[in-house]
């Protein structure tokens, strides 16, 4: 069942997009605008927590989480333009407070949890006009995204509304880009090796733009096809949908 | 955060990664592997249903697991195998030695086994002198180069085929120099023939075992299986414990879903259903059969609820097919019996959390391993409990070094980063310094230098979100 459309959210940036990508950030918030939904940004937004969750670090992920649950009090979406922190926040939360005094109330915010392309289809159903040049554009679909919040291809229904814009497929579309968080610290050479093998399948799509929806993805090819001098422009899919459907 | 434990894993696969025709023939073999499989799958709601059933008949064996090893041992009695117990590998060693010395067995073929390279088996044997030949093409391979298989399936993977035609003009005697895959096989084939013949015994793996009519059942390709458990007058078959389900009914949609996941095979060449020695006027078959059961860690993991999972694996190598890392690394970068996804969970609960740390930072938790495993394995999910597990002492936990992966610099590190994240007034604070100044930060400043190795400099924008957003509420007010 789709939810009612509400009229109110709530929207949460989460670190990588509040440090590195606000203008990915402050498009999500216009595309909900646009859409008719007021949208709260509660001030107070620090990090989800999932570094610390994923490396075993879980009383210290909870404290964390505990000041960031507090920030959403009413009963409204709360739509976050990652795919990793929204798995984070809706499926991981309720294991992290598992057996702990909040687990009741944390199984309820997790069902208002949503990534941003998906509350945009599933729940507004958003219609898009594209108002910008023909482009080629390639899509690098999270791992978390995909397989562990369960995005079923929203992101590219919304590119598909776009009349003049070319999706091309990457080789590889559903192989990690090696971020993984302190992975790429961690084991720098494997990471290194995935993502100049992500950046090199981006660059032979021909495309001149690699969309994603997740901040830590962005970063890490960014930063690769940058290191390589390559013209290819990296950019979050908020902030391409806006770019394009917005009256200037 | 680069704790000692943490170095095994990262310097075998970056010294892997410098190999350019390791990197090719892994990535072309599983390429391979993963669009073979794909085409068995056509219909994902099919493959969903085949998943779901496969997991219950694995998660209903492993809920019996102790009352069906009860009653596998009875019908295996029954059937004439004799059945032996191990907890450890020395003893399961100690176990088949003793086997093959009562019978003065001193030549021994072996179908693929996976539980005797955990043994290390062949090294054992040898030191008794006894002649341990791999009889599968794949182990016969990495055996004349006296090293360990880097799949669990395709145990010579990571030679090519030019590679391999090397080696063999090198190694068999009498051989000439081929790169024709038929010629090569046949070279293999006449070799193994012989040995057949004149072995003492046979040692195969088991796939499952069928607790109610004590049948071994063996899956290969090249019948090398077959002849290992037939031809000789003596046959030693080792298992896990694990191996179990109930009844005959169980293994068909397992064999469905192992053969198709694995190779993409909708059968394998041959399908064996061991079920004792030659019996009373039967022209073929064993004198005797023996089974050995290894425990090896395998009944601790077995006590817990949610790493009990891991035990449900029936070793088809999909994870590995399918993972970004392994595919770039191979098998050997492990330093392991069971290499890729399911020996980053595997192993570190057999050998402790601690001293296998590296094993389970080894992964960027990207999911590809749980999507594709036939029984369903939260391998991810487990890798994260497990890194709980190696830095924290939970005093309700059984598993193998628990809170020895702990570093005083980790602890340090999610210590600092809670503090700062659970303050939004510092935070702030914080934030407001990095995108007034993080593009000062030296590139050769502790983590970005391992980042930037590959990848130009984050740098923060010039003003954050929250910041901005601040901005606006301020301008309405």
């Amino acid at each position: 069942m789709t939810p009612a459309r509400p009229p109110r959210a709530y929207f949460y940036a989460t670190c990588l997009v509040d440090l590195f990508f606000p203008d990915a950030g402050m498009a999500g918030i216009q595309l909900l605008r646009q859409a008719g939904v007021q949208v709260i940004f509660p001030e107070g937004q620090t990090c989800c927590g999932q570094p610390a969750f994923n490396c075993g670090y879980w009383e210290e992920a909870r404290d964390v989480a505990r000041t960031q649950l507090a920030l959403f009090p009413e009963d409204l979406p709360v739509i976050l333009p990652s795919g990793s922190c929204a798995g984070m926040m809706k499926n991981h939360y309720p294991e992290l407070f598992h057996g702990q005094p909040e687990e009741a109330q944390i199984k309820a915010f997790s069902g208002r949890v949503y990534e941003l392309t998906q509350f945009l289809v599933d729940v507004l159903d958003v219609k898009l006009e594209d108002l910008g040049e023909p482009v080629k554009v390639t899509w690098h679909s999270s791992c978390h995204a995909v397989r562990d919040l369960g995005l079923k291809g929203e992101p590219q229904a919304l590119l598909a509304q776009l009349a003049k814009v070319e999706l091309a497929t990457l080789a590889r579309e559903h192989e990690c880009c090696g971020f993984g968080g302190t992975f790429s610290v961690r084991q720098p050479e494997v990471s290194g090796a995935m993502v100049c093998d992500k950046a090199a399948d981006a660059e032979a799509t021909g495309a001149s733009v690699v969309l994603s929806t997740d901040g830590g993805c962005l970063l890490n090819v960014k930063g690769a096809l940058d290191q390589k001098g390559s013209p290819l422009k990296v950019q979050h899919i908020a902030e391409f949908l806006w770019e394009r459907t917005h009256a200037r | 955060m680069h704790a000692e434990t943490d170095i095994l894993f990262r310097e075998s696969a970056a010294k892997a990664l410098l190999d350019p025709q390791l990197r090719a023939n892994f990535r072309r073999a599983m390429d391979g592997l993963i669009t073979k499989r794909k085409a068995q799958f056509p219909d994902p709601e099919d493959l969903q249903e085949l998943r779901h059933l496969s997991t219950a008949i694995r998660s209903r064996s492993l809920l019996n697991l102790p009352a069906l090893l009860v009653q596998l041992e009875a019908a295996c009695t029954r059937n004439g195998i004799q059945v032996h117990w191990a907890e450890t590998c020395e003893q399961a060693n100690q176990l088949v030695l003793d086997i093959l010395q009562a019978q003065g067995a001193t030549r021994l073929v072996k179908g693929k086994s996976m539980v005797s390279e955990e043994m290390h088996l062949n090294a054992f044997l040898e030191s008794h002198g006894i002649e341990a030949l791999e009889s599968d093409l794949g182990e016969y391979i990495i055996q004349l180069d006296g090293e360990t298989p880097s799949h669990i399936i395709m145990p010579a993977i990571h030679k090519n085929k030019d590679q391999i035609a090397r080696q063999f003009s090198q190694k068999i005697k009498d051989a000439k120099y081929t790169e024709d895959v038929d010629e090569l096989t046949a070279m293999a084939r006449k070799v193994l023939r012989q040995k057949f013949l004149e072995a003492d015994a046979g040692i195969s793996g088991v796939n499952f075992a069928v607790a109610n009519t004590g049948t071994l059942c063996l899956v290969e390709n090249e019948g090398n299986g077959r002849m290992s458990t037939h031809v000789p007058p003596l046959h030693i078959a080792i298992m896990g414990l694990e191996k179990v389900v109930a009844r005959l009914e169980d293994v068909a949609p397992l064999y469905a879903i192992l053969t198709r996941s694995a190779t993409g095979q909708a059968v394998s060449t041959y399908f064996n259903l061991i079920s004792g020695p030659r019996g009373e006027g039967e022209k073929d078959g064993p004198q005797a059969v023996h089974l050995v059961i290894l425990d090896n860690g395998r009944s601790r993991i077995y006590g817990d609820p949610q790493l009990q999972a891991t035990l449900r694996c029936i070793r088809c190598g999909a994870c590995m097919n399918h993972c970004p890392v392994y595919t770039r690394v191979g098998g050997h970068a492990y330093e392991a019996t069971y290499p890729g996804p399911i020996g980053k969970i595997l192993t570190p609960q057999m050998e402790g959390v601690g001293v296998r740390h590296d094993l389970l930072h080894g992964s960027s938790l990207c999911g590809a391993c749980g999507e594709v495993c036939p029984v369903e394995i939260p391998i991810p999910d487990i890798l994260v409990r497990l890194r709980r597990e190696a830095t924290h002492q939970d005093p309700a936990s059984s598993v193998a070094g628990k809170g020895t992966g702990r570093t005083d610099a980790e602890d340090r590190a999610w210590r600092l980063w809670a503090a700062l994240s659970k303050r939004p007034g510092l935070y702030r604070i914080v934030t407001w310094f990095a995108t007034r100044f993080g593009w000062a930060l030296p590139s050769g400043a502790p983590l970005l230098r391992d980042w930037t190795r590959f990848r130009t400099k984050p740098v923060p924008a010039r003003r954050s979100l929250s910041e901005r957003m601040r901005a606006e509420r301020g301008s309405h007010d």
